[in-house]
């Protein structure tokens, strides 16, 4: 089937002073990003301290979606507005891109 | 920030709408031909096609009936014309609208015909249309609004910014003596500890409680994996990635303020303050019920882009996704993207939103009334007879 779904390359520019990152709340597992990330050092705000930290991220993180702040195992709760928000399904290093691949639900059951 | 006065429609009933909407309700599937006809026949009436009202039966027959009739009783409706295939049923909801004090007429196909009956509801269409031309916009309090709000197609932007944002109006408008809706059951999974611990008493809890696990038996019940349908494919393609963390996103738009009151589907609300309506989550749905419930103005942040309207209740879109903000730009009513980079605070997102509240009740039209979005979706219960 011919698809075609690529996001317009010059849709929107992050400012220069924009994070990368927001995280919602402190013990936070994961920040969300604010723009596309490249791999590299970047910084990312808290946003109920406004502690500003810098990522080493691994891998790119496109525009809302999730960056590991620190290792989980697998089969650990992950930590997201101060709440559990999901397990993950095999162990995430810091840096890394978190969502349905190594991450599921803890309350559906049938969606494994 | 400048306040502007707020003018809207005082009805018999004492409710306040921020449309003059003359309306044309099929009882049933049957009868949305002649109720389109009409609408083309008399400009500026409007259609309200759907697709049941046979052979339903219970609980969910009472719930057709209640949000029909509450559709029709809305305060952003002038004058009702209701037709059917038969005269008992259509009666029976025109009799539930004229409650209000608002005119309502009722017609039925069988022994006439489509043409007869187009005839006579267009003759009456065209009166209701003349008389709602002549109603005044009067001054009103904004604490008079009843304010609903559901977000769609939520990606983690949603729970970044354009709920908060919303959030700051409900506190607003709550704690300014007003009442505001939520609902989206199953989306409470994660976070319904959350909604429950904010209840007002023992007994709303309760209430609360029992909706909730209650739907998510039904969920369970049918063994299905949900994952994308909630999350959505939509969701997760904007970074959701498990129910919980689309929940906490969704209830970081309900504010601050406790919940008066846990509502069966399409039921008006008694309390003023915030209260949760049990309810499906799909766009279409959710809004029809609450516009049967009452509310005149609904709020919906999205992430990803949904684009629902609703033909009685002006949707207010809030987007904090810069790519839908600049790609989807005919649909977003505010942009709040500038959270995500820090550019503002959420106190100036939240007084950029009850501007457009305020200018939205005064008569500017949202972008889903220009683009034409009238989704009018009745929330089914089980299959009919």
């Amino acid at each position: 089937m011919a698809s075609s779904h690529a996001d317009p390359t010059d849709a929107f520019q992050a400012p220069e002073t924009a994070p990368s990152f927001l995280v919602h709340n402190e013990g936070d597992h994961v920040a969300v990003a604010v723009q596309n990330v490249a791999p590299g050092q970047r910084t990312a705000v808290y946003m109920d301290s406004d502690r500003v930290v810098t990522i080493d991220v691994t891998e790119a993180i496109p525009l809302g979606h999730k960056v590991a702040l620190i290792a989980l195992p697998e089969g650990t709760d992950i930590t997201e507005y101060g709440v559990r928000v999901g397990i993950t399904r095999q162990a995430v290093q810091t840096g890394q891109l978190i969502h349905t691949h190594n991450m599921r639900s803890a309350r559906w059951q049938n969606s494994l | 920030m400048a306040e502007q006065p707020l003018m809207g429609y005082r009805r018999a009933d004492g409710r306040v709408g921020v449309r003059n909407h003359v309306v044309i309700l099929p009882v049933d599937d049957l009868s949305n031909a002649v109720c389109q006809a009409v609408a083309a026949t008399i400009p500026g009436v409007m259609a309200l096609p759907h697709h049941y009202g046979r052979l339903q039966y219970g609980a969910d027959l009472d719930l057709t009936f209640r949000t029909l009739i509450g559709n029709g009783a809305n305060p952003n409706v002038a004058a009702a014309v209701v037709v059917g295939i038969e005269p008992n049923w259509a009666d029976r909801i025109a009799e539930g609208i004229a409650q209000t004090g608002k005119p309502v007429a009722s017609f039925a196909i069988e022994r006439h015909g489509d043409l007869a009956t187009l005839a006579a509801a267009a003759r009456t269409a065209q009166q209701f249309m003349q008389d709602a031309s002549e109603m005044p916009r009067v001054p009103i309090a904004r604490n008079e609004l009843m304010i609903s709000i559901k977000c769609g197609e939520s990606d983690t932007t949603t729970g970044l910014g354009s709920c908060p944002t919303v959030s700051q109006a409900v506190d607003r408008q709550v704690l300014d003596g007003g009442t505001v809706l939520f609902g989206e059951t199953s989306e409470l999974t994660g976070g319904e500890h959350l909604i429950a611990q904010r209840c007002i008493n023992d007994t709303v809890r309760a209430k609360f409680q029992d909706f909730y696990d209650k739907y998510i038996d039904e969920i369970e019940r049918s063994g299905a994996n949900l994952l994308g349908s909630q999350p959505t494919q939509g969701n997760i393609r904007g970074g959701l990635s498990t129910i919980e963390e689309k929940a906490l996103g969704n209830i970081a738009k309900t504010g601050t303020v406790p919940v008066v009151d846990a509502l069966d589907l399409a039921v008006a609300p008694t309390q003023r303050g915030l209260n949760f309506m049990d309810s499906s989550s799909a766009a279409a749905e959710f809004i029809t019920l609450m516009g049967a419930a009452g509310a005149v103005i609904h709020l919906f942040p999205t992430g990803q882009g949904n684009i629902i309207g609703n033909p009685i209740v002006p949707v207010i879109k809030i987007t904090a996704n810069p790519l839908t903000a600049n790609t989807m730009r005919e649909h977003i009513d505010v942009d709040v993207s500038g959270l995500l980079w820090r550019e503002y605070n959420l106190r100036e997102a939240g007084d950029r939103l009850m501007a457009t509240i305020d200018r939205t009740a005064n008569g500017r039209l949202t972008c889903a009334e220009a683009l034409g979005h009238r989704e009018f979706v009745l929330t089914k219960l089980y299959r009919s007879a």
